[in-house]
């Protein structure tokens, strides 16, 4: 499947979340995953909302350097 | 508020009292007691507030203020522009009072910053009409004819309507290193003293309330924001190079050693035409380049 590279930049970041989820204590890690996952699947868009994905991803980008900081471990009541 | 708040009450009682004569008693008098409060003279009536207008001498004044909307929670609807009318002659002078007034009134999801209201802060920087200001220092015009038109900073990403994300803005501030640095600290035991002469050389710089409106205005950074430290960061650079107490001038032009930092700036001197605080960015990143060169 050829992928725009929009696409590829989402596809990274959810990548990229998946790998900071690794740093959480071990028991918190469903939750994180389940954070993420929510978070990517939430928004309905089509290949062609560019300018929404691209806010989308900017916004991501914050979050994720967020909830990176290592001070963070759990997560709860997010849905 | 509180006279918003009356004047509303009052117009609610008004329509009470315009179905004639049935009026229970203890609404007139409770209207009766509100207009004594108020008025004296007039027995019955209550003013809307454009009765109030007029009754003081002024006619409505309503000004067309169109203003950028867009909103994250559907991020795939297109950004919009949004026309509201405001009574000048019910409103106070500066674009703020009028987006207050909005808000208020009007439309509660209007999303703006704003604090101090007396530019201070630098939170309520805007383009209006075109030019980048603090919405707290513009002056509405006061003629019905002209629209004002109300966009955020240009060239930021846009949060929410007039909310832009500052995230990258304050990054390259902190890049800076925008504090005191020594190499030989100063005695624990005394203040940390600068003549008059030194600290004057500090007018013009400390007075900076990092608004953005200079950087946000400057083509430059338009195309090189992510190289290019801006009119703001660089005059707040030069400020800690000017500073008598700071011993890391060198250093600190060290970093800007590169095509990109300070030499984006061509002298386009938006910056220093926009500065809602009168200040002169242009000529501190002159004063930048003079040292670096001199180096």
């Amino acid at each position: 499947m050829r992928r725009s590279g929009l696409q590829l930049d989402v596809l990274h970041l959810y990548r990229e979340c998946l790998r900071a989820i690794t740093k959480k204590p071990q028991a918190s890690q469903p939750r994180f995953r389940a954070f993420v996952r929510h978070e990517f699947t939430k928004h309905n868009l089509s290949p062609r909302d560019v300018q929404a994905t691209e806010f989308l991803l900017r916004r991501g980008r914050r979050q994720l350097e967020t909830y990176r900081n290592p001070n963070i471990t759990d997560i709860h009541n997010w849905a | 508020m509180s006279s918003l708040t009356a004047s509303a009450t009052g117009r609610a009682l008004l329509k009470g009292s315009r179905s004639v004569l049935t009026t229970p008693v203890w609404h007139r008098t409770s209207l009766r007691g509100m207009v004594t409060a108020t008025q004296g003279a007039k027995a019955q009536h209550v003013e809307t507030p454009a009765e109030h207008a007029t009754a003081m001498g002024k006619a409505l004044l309503n000004k067309t203020v169109s203003i950028y909307r867009w909103d994250p929670e559907n991020p795939t609807e297109k950004p919009r522009m949004q026309e509201y009318v405001v009574d000048l002659n019910n409103c106070g002078p500066m674009m703020l009072d009028a987006l207050i007034k909005i808000k208020n009134e009007i439309d509660p999801t209007l999303t703006f910053r704003r604090s101090c209201r007396e530019g201070i802060c630098g939170s309520c920087a805007m383009n209006i009409n075109g030019a980048n200001t603090l919405a707290c220092l513009c002056k509405i015009e006061r003629t019905e004819s002209k629209q004002d038109k109300i966009y955020p900073l240009p060239h930021m990403y846009v949060i929410k309507d007039l909310v832009p994300d500052m995230t990258y803005f304050y990054k390259q501030y902190k890049s800076i290193q925008p504090y005191l640095q020594y190499k030989t600290p100063p005695p624990a035991d005394s203040e940390n003293l600068q003549s008059i002469a030194e600290r004057k050389k500090l007018d013009g710089l400390y007075e900076c309330i990092l608004c953005a409106c200079c950087s946000t205005s400057c083509p430059s950074y338009w195309w090189n924001q992510d190289e290019y430290l801006g009119p703001a960061v660089l005059l707040q650079s030069y400020r800690w190079m000017a500073d008598s107490r700071d011993q890391f001038g060198p250093e600190r032009r060290a970093k800007l050693q590169n095509p990109f930092s300070v030499y984006r700036c061509h002298t386009i001197m938006n910056c220093t035409r926009t500065c809602p605080k009168g200040l002169n960015p242009g000529l501190a990143i002159a004063e930048i380049k003079k040292l670096m060169a001199a180096e």
